[in-house]
């Protein structure tokens, strides 16, 4: 599997993608800085987590004009599957590839924790079944995720919502701080309607092995991999 | 050559203005007599912030020298803008702590997330990627009216540089005390990671060699900031916001990874951020290093605001700036990386063989708005000398203060229900948990973060080593300490078991203390008593450095940290940096296993809470005796956990300190919600609150299986450390035999709320 990293000047959570996809999983992967025109011959593109051009307008709102911008539309229109972590997901709704808006958390502070997240529908990146229970971490101030009720039925109606927060038992939060940002019907992670673009809050890059104390990240991985065809 | 002129608009250079400045009256005449003539403004501007004690050290130099600086491990000692370890295989760690205290109190927000800004360029400077960073936090008393605004801006600030720029905030410490209610202590620390044989300095070597500015653009901000820091506060403090620098994370990050790039191609020759006193102290410190001269066209300095004098170019402390040093030939190679990281990037000065520094500017020419035409005139012409080595130097005056005979037999009133005073205790806004304070933090960002804050007695990350094509893991332990209570009831002896503390924390988590940063806060160098408590405290730290192994490689020392007469406690902060040699070595603070034995490691409480926590809060008093410490026996406990650790033989460690023997045990319970049934260790017939609450330093709990407590007994014999099985791990309560029994839900419940009463 071969997977291009998008750097933008102000990624930084660029490495631990990398790591995770490369070192820890096994894939080939480099870097696809945002002024190169092209991702290279990559079969799956991350958009790592950070502060895409400093964010001071709005999370991601910038990076939605890049260079790179193109050739990430352009392997989104073609079916290939991208990441969007954190910042990456901010990028992929301000480029319009995901529907819906990240803003700022409702208790206004940035927060970095471990949350729980259940899998709410079948994807490339969600093929460890519907149901299935992940500890990730999280590190945002601005992933509040929301949309209205058209978006939100319609999120419903096409099964694109990936991930929703939840209990450690997978139970829905109930307005309590399993959800950790205040995202409208605990959306965690969406889909795009062709279902080969995910954007998602929390970090399955920062939680892919046993040194970390956590490796449910690496079902993300492992996912798209068996997506692909790789093993 | 012409003598240096005033711009238009710029009063000559007298006493007054000098005393302004902040030069004393000897110090002006000793300027005068120097270069035989009276200075230009831009020149008296530049001499007193390179005289001032921020820049020069005037006060502490001739007492840090005391310190222990060497060893075998040491890469890197005190006088570069990091100090370095040697980690192995060729790398090593840089680090550094730094105050910005005064800056901090006027603007939380910016004035803690430009410390954090300073710090980090310290270190990547260095040649090093920043790989955590620390803070040691000191607030007024939690009731402050002030308190919640400070602490919430202050961890704000940290968080909005630390996350944007990538660096995870791995750990740290807070204390609120009244000593601080209006000086309050911003510390930051980071530790970054770099080839040994690719570290680089700040030296303006090769004559003719071009100097390069890149970087942010130089405005008012901050202008004097350094001066700022060199005083007391007073009523007037309210007024010296424009003294206060903005941070640009992104800027810094653009910073960052051009830095790491540029010095890869081998194009410089040297290179120094612009800190405190800005383009003048970088500029001078590099000469100085180098035994060179330098000589700006200040006429070329970016700027984003109109009519900028020399003078104010000179000491604006604008942030995110650099100064490089290129080969000369080799420019272009700055300039192309740059504008790959779309930064601007000028060639303002050369490197000269005359040890002056010289500044030239056009008074009129402005290339802000294009007005007037350059044709500079002599503005600065100073020996780099006397605004370095002859720079003022001054041995202090010192007067022990009084002895406090009265106070020393105080152990509180013994309370009816210890169980409720745990609970208090464990409770309190310096007890309990800082959670509302790191989950602010990105604490694991570049997926190293290995024991997360709370989980450890240090932090412990995983750092990414990259020689070629190979990369090899490291594990580094990281602690910061200080009790100031402690250091003023004795200042050698607290500044001791602050070392002490700091390397004893590496040791819990199984890693070996390699080396020290201090950042040594204390009150009005002019005042005998305060001078006596810094230069105690500087034994102090000399005497525990030696005897614990971890030599003294950078450091900082903030002065004047008084408000209106009033000083803080003396606060000589330290950060250890060690490394774990194999990651299976580590561990954990909490309890693992129901039925594992629970050990007492050192000498038993002999009950005195001088210092304590609970003392203090009880009395309102630093009261009682202090507690003292045996650094030989210290250095024996340390020796024998790490061992422990080692031979894998303990699955938890957990120091005393802060709070006492009970609030240890409760947070080892809290930890993975385990009970303890445990007796109390005496050696001394002292009441049980005073045994349970004593700070008396040197002891450790650890927790163990059943089978291995002859070997871990055996060990501890073998280095004369005092081993008593208390315990075991067990139920859902902390039962201490015939003193108390909570519940560990509810000793979680009250820790987890402490600082509410503050933020919430």
């Amino acid at each position: 599997m071969r997977v291009a990293v998008v750097q933008f000047p102000g990624s930084n959570a660029d490495w631990d993608a990398l790591h995770a996809v490369r070192d820890v999983l096994g894939a080939d992967a480099w870097y696809a800085f945002h002024k190169e025109p092209s991702l290279g011959d990559a079969d799956a593109v991350v958009i790592p987590g950070g502060f895409s051009y400093g964010d001071y307008l709005r999370a991601g709102a910038i990076a939605g004009f890049s260079p790179i911008d193109n050739s990430i539309r352009e392997f989104a229109g073609r079916g290939g599957p991208i990441l969007g972590i954190c910042n990456g997901f901010q990028i992929l709704t301000e480029m319009g590839l995901l529907p819906g808006a990240l803003t700022r958390n409702a208790h206004l502070r940035f927060e970095c924790r471990d949350i729980y997240l259940r899998v709410e529908n079948e994807g490339p990146f969600t093929g460890m079944g519907k149901g299935t229970v992940l500890r990730l971490p999280i590190a945002h101030a601005d992933g509040r995720y929301h949309t209205n009720e058209e978006g939100l039925a319609e999120l419903e109606r096409n099964e694109q919502i990936a991930f929703r927060y939840s209990t450690r038992k997978g139970d829905p939060p109930n307005g309590s701080d399993a959800n950790p940002n205040g995202s409208v019907a605990d959306i965690a992670g969406v889909y795009n309607r062709e279902k080969n673009v995910l954007g998602m809050m929390p970090h399955p890059e920062r939680a892919s092995e046993d040194i970390l104390g956590n490796d449910d990240g690496l079902q993300v991985f492992k996912s798209l991999r068996r997506h692909l065809g790789f093993e | 050559m012409s003598t240096p002129a005033n711009f238009p608009g710029e009063p000559d250079s007298s006493p007054e203005i000098a005393r302004e400045f902040g030069l004393a009256h000897d110090e002006w005449v000793r300027v005068l007599s120097t270069l035989g003539r009276a200075p230009s403004y831009a020149e008296l501007g530049v001499i007193s912030v390179m005289w001032s004690e921020h820049c020069s050290y005037k006060s502490s130099r001739i007492h840090l020298g005391r310190l222990p600086t060497s060893g075998p491990q040491v890469v890197q000692g005190p006088g570069e803008n990091a100090g370095a370890v040697d980690v192995g295989d060729g790398f090593c760690a840089v680090f550094k702590m730094e105050s910005h205290n005064h800056p901090s109190y006027i603007e939380p927000y910016q004035g803690a997330a430009t410390g954090v800004g300073g710090i980090l360029r310290d270190v990547f400077t260095m040649g090093a990627r920043p790989v955590a960073s620390l803070n040691s936090l000191r607030f007024g008393r939690a009731d402050h009216p002030k308190t919640p605004y400070l602490l919430k801006g202050v961890v704000a600030g940290i968080g909005g540089y630390g996350n944007c720029i990538g660096v995870p905030t791995v750990g740290g410490e807070l204390q609120f005390d009244a000593s601080y209610d209006g000086n309050i202590l911003v510390n930051a620390f980071t530790v970054g990671i770099a080839k040994t044989d690719e570290l680089f300095f700040g030296v303006a070597e090769g004559v003719g060699n071009p100097i390069i500015y890149v970087g942010a653009k130089t405005g008012r901000d901050g202008i004097h900031g350094a001066t700022m820091a060199s005083a007391e506060f007073g009523e007037e403090t309210d007024s010296k916001l424009p003294t206060v620098q903005v941070g640009d994370p992104f800027m810094e990050k653009l910073l960052l990874e051009a830095c790491l790039e540029i010095f890869a191609t081998g194009c410089l020759s040297g290179v120094q951020d612009m800190g405190a006193a800005g383009l003048t102290s970088s500029s001078v410190e590099m000469a100085e290093r180098a035994g060179n001269g330098i000589e700006l066209d200040l006429d070329a300095i970016p700027r984003r605001t109109k009519a900028l004098s020399p003078y104010e170019m000179l000491l604006s402390e604008s942030q995110e700036r650099m100064l490089m040093v290129a080969k000369k030939g080799r420019e272009n190679e700055v300039f192309e990386l740059c504008a790959k990281w779309d930064l601007d990037a000028s060639i303002v000065g050369r490197v000269t063989d005359t040890g002056r520094f010289v500044c030239k500017a056009t008074p009129g020419f402005d290339p802000f708005d294009g007005s007037g035409k350059p044709d500079p005139v002599l503005v600065v012409d100073l020996p780099v000398d006397l605004l370095t080595n002859a720079a003022p130097k001054y041995d202090r005056p010192q007067a022990m203060r009084p002895e406090r005979a009265s106070l020393v037999t105080m152990t509180g009133d013994a309370p009816d229900d210890l169980g409720a005073e745990l609970l208090d205790l464990i409770g309190s806004p310096n007890i309990g948990s800082r959670s509302w304070i790191w989950r602010q933090y990105d604490h694991i960002v570049r997926d190293g973060t290995v024991i997360r804050p709370g989980e450890g007695d240090a932090a412990l990350i995983r750092v990414f080593c990259q020689d070629g094509t190979e990369t090899r893991e490291k594990f580094l332990a990281l602690s910061a300490d200080c009790n100031g209570r402690h250091v003023e009831m004795d200042p050698f002896g607290g500044a001791a078991m602050a070392v002490a503390e700091c390397t004893r924390n590496i040791v819990c988590v199984g890693a070996k203390p390699l080396g020290l940063t201090d950042c040594l806060n204390f009150g009005n160098p002019e005042m005998p008593e305060q001078m006596w408590r810094f230069a105690q405290a500087i034994d102090g730290l000399a005497a525990a450095c030696t005897a614990l192994g971890a030599p003294v490689v950078s450091g900082n020392v903030s002065f004047y940290n008084e408000t209106d007469g009033k000083a803080i406690v003396p606060t000589p902060t330290v950060a250890v940096v060690g490394q774990l040699e194999d990651p299976r070595y580590r561990l954990g603070l909490g309890f693992v296993r129901e039925g594992d034995v629970i050990a007492h490691l050192g000498r038993p409480s002999r009950g005195v809470l001088g210092g304590s926590e609970w003392l203090v809060e009880r009395s309102g008093s630093s009261a009682g005796a202090f507690v003292g410490i045996d650094l030989e026996a210290e250095a024996a406990l340390q020796h024998a956990a790490l061992e422990l650790a080692r031979g894998r033989l303990v699955k938890s460690a957990h120091d005393i300190s802060d709070g006492g023997f009970a609030v240890c045990l409760a947070e080892a319970c809290i930890a993975h919600g385990h009970g303890a049934r445990v007796t109390l260790p005496s050696s001394e017939d002292a009441p049980a609150h005073a045994l349970l609450f004593s700070e008396e330093p040197s002891r450790i709990i650890v927790s163990l299986s059943p089978t291995d407590v002859g070997k871990v007994a055996e060990i501890c014999r073998r280095y004369g450390v005092p081993f008593a099985k208390i315990g075991s791990v067990a139920g859902d309560t902390l039962a201490i035999e015939g003193v108390c029994e909570v519940p560990v839900e509810e000793l979680a419940e009250s820790y987890s709320t402490a600082l509410d009463a503050i933020v919430g």
